[in-house]
């Protein structure tokens, strides 16, 4: 492979599976923390699209169009934990994926009420918009590039919530011992309600910052669904570090089977997650 | 009496469908300490957890410091000075030893910190050699000293001890036991659940035994000592 076809991809693999971690964290806080399945998980990642484009279009500057973008999906968050998530914790997982797929129809159907079927585009940013010439007809696209630092960025500020502050060791003893966690002082019903919260924003943030290089379609949140639960049954249920490390790889494998297996892409996220199942059934990373 | 730190009566709890608690009594003074006796399954735990707001009492009350908690959350309870040390010690395995302890270091509820990160590594000096140690690779002594000093740095006024020395080496429920005492001098009240009845009796001031959810004995330590038919029928095994 010519080297700088080889970087632009590594750049994309790069790129989409960082975008991808932000939504599987959110769904592996809330499944291992809360032992919650959220199949609505991917909607927010496309209400996260359309209102990047809505609000994009009605203050007409991206970055504040997602800062809005966040401050809407957290309060969601908070709003849907309170009205219908707390009442699922003492109930089976059956209860939680029928309340959750209704939860996927409601907001697929609200869409087509608010925004419409078409699909539609945000303008990449302006000073963004320009791509970095690597040889005479290749280039990379900046925003991409920015795009991934952003995610980083992020992907460091979570490491630091969760590993090294107060709330963190919260949020970690909350997985292993609900009682003990309220015997000692700590409102683990509000705990709860941030993490969704947090969960939430994530999903929609990676939406909101995904949709100038993806168009924003209605089902977009699907397909980000199906392979989140991919990244967090690989990385190991409720481990941020695992969904890290398994979102890269199927950014990697999926980028790089497009290129040099294309006849199965389709099947490579999962093919490596049969792989990596067979090796270590419990995920590479067990809960953190 | 002092101040009552916490005063219950009345108190008839479940689990499920079988009743535990059958109209419990109980109250316990500021800087007391109180032995709570009974053989497995009369509903010491039960008890404890209800006073906690862990299990929720079909009738009675409950009042912390004088206020009525019988329905408050759990968080709210414990944060008017109680600390609690379950059985089974309930440290969390995947935070390290530091993380277990600081998480819920505070001030206590009249603002003393009389217990600070420091004192509880001088108290336990074995739980110092081992603050990166997840909570899981500790021995079973060290777990309990560590349970007992993360409720330590809440700084309560009283602290609940469930079975602390169950399933502990002598050695090392000596050590335990002189901790409580340490514990018991700084001014903070006690209940103490243990199977050991000599142990408990020698260190708390009333004790008081259930029976089947009912409380058929409540009087000064002493006054049992010198009762050993009493002690006999409702704790020998």
């Amino acid at each position: 492979m010519d080297p700088a076809i080889f970087l632009i991809q590594l750049l994309n693999s790069l790129q989409y599976g960082l975008l991808l971690f932000l939504v599987a964290s959110g769904l592996t806080l809330i499944f291992g923390i809360m032992g919650i399945i959220n199949l609505a998980h991917g909607s927010f990642y496309m209400i996260g699209a359309y209102l990047a484009f809505s609000l994009t279009a009605a203050v007409g500057n991206f970055w504040l169009a997602l800062f809005l973008g966040v401050l809407l999906s957290v309060a969601l968050g908070l709003a849907l934990e309170w009205l219908l998530i707390q009442r699922l914790y003492h109930r089976d997982h059956l209860y939680q994926v029928l309340l959750t797929y209704g939860l996927i129809l409601i907001f697929e159907e609200a869409r087509s009420l608010i925004w419409g079927d078409d699909v539609h585009g945000v303008q990449v940013p302006e000073f963004l918009n320009f791509s970095i010439p690597l040889t005479e007809t290749l280039s990379y696209q900046v925003y991409r590039v920015v795009m991934s630092g952003i995610c980083l960025l992020l992907a460091a500020a979570m490491y630091f919530l969760i590993q090294r502050t107060r709330l963190g060791m919260m949020i970690r003893a909350g997985a292993t011992n609900r009682e003990m966690v309220q015997a000692l002082g700590i409102n683990i019903g509000l705990l709860y309600r941030l993490v969704f919260a947090l969960g939430i924003a994530l999903a929609a943030f990676a939406g909101m910052l995904g949709s100038p290089i993806s168009s924003v379609y209605p089902g977009m949140g699907n397909q980000v669904l199906i392979v989140s639960f991919v990244v967090v049954v690989i990385g190991g249920i409720g481990s941020v570090r695992g969904a890290l490390v398994a979102a890269l790889l199927i950014g990697i494998a999926d980028t790089f089977g497009k290129v040099l297996v294309p006849q199965i892409a389709g099947m490579t996220a999962y093919l490596l997650m049969a792989a990596v199942l067979l090796w270590r059934p419990e995920g590479l990373f067990k809960r953190a | 009496m002092a101040e009552l730190l916490i005063e219950a009566r009345g108190l008839h709890s479940y689990y499920g469908a079988s009743h535990i608690l059958h109209g419990v009594e109980i109250s316990i003074g500021r800087g007391e300490s109180l032995g709570l006796m009974g053989r497995n399954g009369m509903g010491k735990t039960t008890l404890l957890k209800t006073l906690l707001g862990l299990v929720r009492p079909r009738s009675g009350e409950v009042k912390v410091k004088g206020v009525p908690v019988t329905q408050a959350p759990t968080h709210r309870i414990v944060r008017m000075g109680i600390a609690y040390v379950p059985e089974g010690r309930g440290i969390f395995p995947n935070l390290s030893v530091h993380e277990n302890l600081v998480m819920t270091a505070r001030a206590g509820a009249e603002g003393r910190r009389d217990w600070d990160y420091e004192r509880v590594l001088k108290t336990f000096p074995r739980l110092a050699e081992r603050l990166s140690h997840g909570g899981a690779q500790l021995s079973g002594g060290e777990q309990q000293m560590l349970t007992i000093g993360r409720a330590l740095l809440t700084n309560p006024d009283l602290l609940i001890l469930d079975e602390a020395t169950e399933g502990l080496a002598p050695k090392i429920a000596k050590e335990i036991w002189q901790i409580v005492r340490v514990v018991r001098a700084s001014g903070i009240a006690t209940v103490i659940v243990d199977k050991n009845f000599a142990a408990v009796n020698a260190i708390t001031d009333r004790n008081l035994i259930l029976v089947k959810g009912e409380v058929v004995y409540c009087g000064a330590s002493s006054d049992l000592r010198s009762k050993p038919e009493v002690h006999q029928k409702h704790l020998g095994v």
